[in-house]
């Protein structure tokens, strides 16, 4: 689903450049759940924004899905996030004036669905991670988890090929967490390929296979026994 | 991507109205600065055009390009003739006037009792009688000063000047002070300095200036001149001028040709004295398209302070959405929808305001034309504001909200999503 070939990253600091990223090569097959651990400055969310094509690789290789990822002009990168990827971030990122199911609709519309359509598969997805009743809600109005889940919700409306999560557990207590990890790991069993960016162990365990990076490296990939969220609970 | 289809676009309504609502104190705060604007716009031009049509209204019973032209004494000697001979205009000088300088349209002679010289005659109705002013005139004059007649009666005519007929025109004060109170006049006779006239109109007077009163009596130039033996002589002419000639000069050549004719010094600019109403009208039309333009060039300046206004709002909100904007990014809006958005925010806003200030403004001018409705000595009518000024000033709106929308939009489209979404 997704190779990265000799993938490099630096940042200009003035007069000096910061190299963050020296050479990952990463295959992820369709249908994994990875997560990618590193303490901070290791690269892991330079990684995660050039997956997301937020970001784009100073050398190298990104093939998503067979499709070379290059030449990105904003408008093009756009496009490509909005077909492609759904993101997942630490701290919701939900519109605070929309409510959940005008949250969830919202890359819907960006796909130029008809208004109609677009309610009836936020209110699927949103049925999907148990939130129904809470369509007509305000963020303000969730609490951290069930904002957490409207953002997954959002992030599946427009069915993109991989989703990405940054820390997606963050600013979650433990229980919380597990629940949402649970509900990640569900969206993967249908078949979902999903990367996680995280530095907590726990969450790592619960997937299927772990990236450590270290100062823009790869030093360990290695497939582990998934263990489930629902077992927490 | 279709422009025309974004804006006719529900959805693109949808997402508008919700930035919007989102925070109504920064939305009403905005709409005031443009709403003022256009409130101030209207407001002031529709009190010049008031203005403007005030003047007009004061001048509307005489023809705007019309002048009187009179006769005095010489000042300089001339040709033989010593200083301050008495000159005096005749019923020749008219048909020079008329055959050599063409751009004027009509002459009217006239003579008078009571203005100008000697005593108002007296006017003897029955057991009733009174003075009144009396004017001997050609039917022309009325092409040069409107004279309204009341139903069932005329003014004077080519047949009344033909044959000499002793009828006259009276005015309101006139019947109402030689006549019983429902009494017609028409056709009854009054004795004007002993000579019995057949009254043949009440003339409706109106005001605006001038020596003219609601009691002048107007009869017959040729009676006139059999009544009071004046041969041909002319106390004044009142002239008009065609609508395109230059009054200023139209007067010059006027007196010029006739000092030709009375032997008059060239230099001589005491023999003959003028009234120029159209110099004084074209001032005074000058004057208020002055007023016109400068209320013009007020609104507008408020309009765009109020726009630039809309614009530095929407620059904070940006700002502050910086966030939001990133996550709608990530969400997969392309640099064109999110500068589309702002921009689109930009104009629904000032359009909003702009038609709302057009309200409030229609409903001011609704008062002043009211409160001025009734005062016909102040030169204040109908206040209203051309559609075409609207529309300009909606457009020009429209056109600033545009242009002022696009700087917050291209600061917005200028982020990196990546950025944007880091900010906290």
């Amino acid at each position: 689903m997704i190779k990265l070939k000799n993938l490099h990253k630096s940042y200009k600091m003035g007069s000096s450049s910061l190299h963050v990223l020296k050479g990952i090569n990463l295959n992820i097959e369709d249908g994994e759940l990875v997560a990618i651990m590193g303490s901070s400055g290791s690269g892991k969310s330079t990684l995660l924004n050039i997956l997301g094509m937020l970001d784009t690789a100073d050398k190298g290789d990104y093939i998503l899905d067979s499709f070379k990822i290059e030449n990105l002009n904003e408008t093009k990168a756009a496009k490509y996030r909005n077909k492609f990827l759904g993101f997942i971030f630490q701290s919701f990122n939900l519109i605070n004036y929309k409510t959940a199911l005008e949250n969830v609709s919202l890359p819907l519309y960006y796909q130029g669905i008809s208004r109609k359509e677009r309610q009836q598969i936020a209110v699927d997805y949103l049925e999907r991670v148990g939130l129904k009743e809470w369509a007509t809600h305000l963020p303000s109005e969730l609490s951290g988890g069930q904002k957490q889940r409207v953002a997954i919700a959002r992030a599946m409306a427009s069915k993109p090929k991989v989703l990405l999560a940054d820390e997606p557990t963050g600013a979650l207590d433990t229980k919380t967490s597990c629940d949402v990890m649970d509900l990640i790991q569900k969206i993967n069993e249908e078949g979902k390929t999903i990367l996680v960016v995280t530095h907590e162990l726990e969450i790592a365990k619960m997937c299927k296979r772990i990236v450590k990076l270290k100062d823009g490296v790869i030093v360990e990939d290695s497939k582990v026994k998934q263990v489930k969220a629902s077992s927490y609970v | 991507m279709n422009n025309l289809k974004v804006i006719f676009d529900r959805d693109t309504w949808q997402e508008i109205f919700g930035s919007i609502s989102k925070n109504k104190v920064r939305t009403v705060i905005t709409v005031i600065g443009v709403l003022w604007g256009i409130f101030i716009y209207i407001t002031l031009s529709g009190a010049a055009k008031g203005l403007d049509n005030g003047f007009e209204r004061q001048f509307e019973n005489i023809a705007m390009n019309s002048m009187f032209i009179w006769a005095e004494r010489t000042s300089i000697p001339y040709a033989g003739f010593k200083t301050g001979r008495n000159i005096q205009l005749t019923l020749s000088d008219m048909n020079y006037i008329k055959k050599t300088i063409p751009e004027v349209q009509f002459i009217a002679p006239r003579n008078s009792r009571g203005v100008f010289w000697g005593g108002p005659p007296l006017v003897v109705r029955k057991n009733k009688s009174s003075n009144y002013n009396i004017y001997g005139d050609f039917p022309d004059y009325t092409r040069i000063a409107t004279k309204k007649i009341f139903n069932g009666g005329r003014f004077i005519n080519e047949e009344d000047i033909k044959f000499k007929r002793k009828v006259c025109v009276i005015g309101e004060r006139t019947k109402t002070e030689l006549f019983e109170k429902d009494e017609d006049p028409i056709g009854k006779y009054i004795k004007i300095d002993d000579i019995y006239f057949q009254v043949i109109g009440v003339h409706k007077f109106i005001p605006g200036g001038g020596f003219e009163t609601d009691g002048d009596i107007f009869i017959p130039f040729e009676t006139f001149k059999r009544l009071y033996n004046t041969g041909d002589d002319v106390m004044w002419f009142t002239i008009a001028a065609y609508d395109d000639a230059d009054v200023v000069s139209v007067e010059k050549k006027i007196k010029a040709a006739l000092k030709r004719l009375h032997n008059v010094s060239p230099e001589d600019d005491r023999a003959f004295g003028g009234f120029n109403l159209g110099e004084i009208f074209n001032k005074i039309m000058g004057f208020s398209k002055g007023m016109t333009l400068l209320s013009l060039i007020v609104g507008i300046a408020t309009i765009m302070a109020g726009v630039i206004g809309i614009g530095n709002i929407l620059l904070i909100s940006v700002k502050e959405r910086t966030k939001e904007l990133g996550v709608r990014r990530a969400l997969g809006a392309t640099p064109n929808e999110v500068r589309n958005q702002i921009i689109l925010e930009s104009v629904f806003l000032t359009l909003i305001a702009g038609i709302f200030g057009i309200i409030l403004g229609a409903f001011v001018l609704f008062g002043i034309s009211s409160a001025t409705k009734d005062l016909t000595d102040f030169p204040y009518t109908n206040p209203t504001v051309p559609i075409p000024y609207i529309l300009g000033a909606l457009f020009l709106m429209i056109f600033l909200g545009t242009l002022i929308g696009l700087i917050p939009a291209q600061r917005a489209v200028n982020m990196k999503p990546i950025d944007a979404l880091r900010e906290e």
